[in-house]
């Protein structure tokens, strides 16, 4: 369990445009977030020693960026070969990367050409190597076809609907109108959402989040050290990392899962809350890994916001609007802000723990929980200012 | 014309199971020191780790666990000639769960837990796809 309560903090936070078209290389979109994330926390580039990331062999290593800002001695570099389950997990990963004395300030970031280069959501190759050879000759292929199957099992479960999808989609939507980081700004109703064309059934285009070319990153830091920098420091109170038996062969794999109607999410429950001493009562927003409405869906289940099967009915009703009782992904998340992969949920975490969320800001926010990964492991966080 | 879907590249654990179809047998492995039935192919039993199996043939008849219906091509200039199609999580009376397509019904028919049997389709002369149709 996560042993570090509140001796870590986020110090700094940078972010690139997020856009379908960056024209430029993902090495610069890093290093720009990570330039971005050492002014905002008011430290200079030869204060980094460390880097964590995550990438899907469509980045570039951290020493290449801590080469291109010219960070004079890089104690620590860390490329994950891994999916948005990574995105809380790296940054816990910093602080326990300090905590051993391997460095001091850590950069923690999330780069990608996602729409104009590698597209999570585009085919691949022909060939099926080792698990894929059982999925792809079926035209099983792509990460909405993976979790469209996964959805289905809840709805035959506990007859969860489309209705209640479309709920999640055009609460996140209306977040994003206040959001200039997001790329779709335009509000959506309950009938744009039903008359979505349908890409892999049960999922519609708006079940489905945004391929983007953009990055984000975080700088961790000792409390300590927080505290005499510029901005109001963001604790890492709790996190947990992980998932059940059976977590499949690659992070599309899920054949051998128990059932698709829970994710992760149950299986770290309770490491997380014990290792914040909190629970879901605690929390006042939540920024949810949701790469597809879905997934909202499970994560709020296995994480006890509500009984297995009661997600659906718990999303709705205005309970997860930025005036509800729960406000979720208050940016407008991966389905409307944009797809770094995750990490642009701690971004706003951030935001909205610091009070500088402006017209979306969410009144007397203390406590944050941030996921990541939607399927068979993923990671999640409480922060906290 | 040739085939333009992907292809399973065999290794030496997934041979058996395709030659298997190729010869119209749904092959699954069997840890002959617990007997677990498993599937995908792997060299180690999860139950019992013992390396040691033998390959038995499924009876072919399972239900539908779980399913979806590709609207949207991907990539399009493969699929296009095949959507709507139907890709089902396929969990076998043996215990084990296959993917596959669910073929001879019209995907809104498809039902959760509707019982299936397999039926093998050539893909090209090294590689027949094991599919199900309603049983």
């Amino acid at each position: 369990m996560y042993s570090l309560r509140d001796k870590y903090a986020i110090s700094g936070i940078g972010w690139t445009e997020f856009s379908k078209k960056s024209g430029r290389t993902v090495r610069s979109l890093a290093s720009e977030a990570c330039l971005n994330a050492i002014d905002d926390a008011g430290m200079k580039v030869a204060d980094i020693d460390g880097f964590v990331s995550f990438n899907f062999n469509d980045s570039v290593p951290a020493i290449s960026v801590a080469t291109e800002i010219g960070v004079p001695a890089a104690r620590y570099a860390n490329d994950f070969l891994s999916g948005g389950n990574a995105a809380n997990m790296i940054v816990l990963t910093a602080a326990a990367v300090i905590e051993a004395g391997l460095a001091e300030n850590v950069l923690c970031y999330r780069a990608m050409n996602g729409r104009s280069g590698f597209r999570l959501g585009g085919g691949r190759e022909m060939a099926a190597q080792g698990i894929t050879q059982f999925t792809a000759p079926f035209g099983w292929i792509t990460y909405p076809q993976a979790m469209a199957m996964w959805c289905r099992r809840h709805m035959i479960e506990y007859g969860t609907t489309s209705e209640q999808l479309g709920d999640i989609a055009v609460t996140f939507r209306s977040n994003a109108v206040d959001n200039p980081r997001a790329m779709q700004r335009d509000p959506i109703s309950k009938d744009d959402y039903m008359n979505s064309r349908m890409i892999v059934e049960p999922f519609r285009m708006l079940d489905i989040c945004l391929e983007t070319d953009g990055a984000c990153a975080v700088l961790v830091t000792k409390a300590e050290r927080a505290r005499d920098l510029k901005r109001k420091p963001i604790y890492i109170s709790g996190g947990a990392y992980g998932g059940g038996p059976d977590q499949g062969e690659d992070l599309f794999d899920a054949i051998r899962w128990p059932d698709h109607s829970h994710n992760y999410a149950k299986y770290i429950a309770d490491d997380l809350w014990r290792s914040a001493g909190m629970g879901p009562q605690d929390i006042d927003i939540a920024q949810i890994y949701d790469c597809f409405t879905y997934s909202v869906i499970m994560q709020l289940e296995g994480l006890k916001f509500c009984k297995e099967g009661e997600g659906g009915s718990f999303i709705q009703g205005g309970r997860i609007a930025r005036d509800g009782a729960l406000p979720l992904n208050t940016h407008g998340g991966l389905l409307s802000e944009g797809y770094i992969h995750g990490l642009n949920h701690v971004i706003e975490a951030v935001q909205q723990l610091r009070g500088e969320a402006g017209p979306r800001q969410i009144a007397d926010v203390e406590t944050c929980l941030t996921t990541a990964g939607a399927m068979t492991c993923g990671s999640a966080m409480v922060l906290r200012n | 014309m040739t085939y333009a879907k992907p292809l399973p590249a065999l290794d030496s654990e997934t041979q058996p199971f395709w030659e298997g179809c190729r010869a119209g047998k749904l092959r699954l492995q069997r840890c002959t020191q617990c007997g677990h039935v498993r599937f995908p192919p792997t060299r180690f039993c999860a139950k019992c780790r013992s390396a040691e199996h033998e390959w038995i043939d499924s009876a072919g008849h399972g239900r539908v666990f779980s399913w979806i219906v590709v609207r949207h091509p991907v990539p399009r200039d493969v699929y296009a000639a095949d959507v709507p199609y139907v890709v089902a999580l396929v969990t076998l009376d043996e215990g084990v769960r296959i993917p596959s397509n669910i073929v001879g019904i019209a995907p809104e028919e498809v039902r959760a837990d509707m019982p299936v049997r397999v039926v093998f389709r050539e893909a090209t002369p090294e590689i027949t796809l094991p599919l199900f149709e309603p049983a």
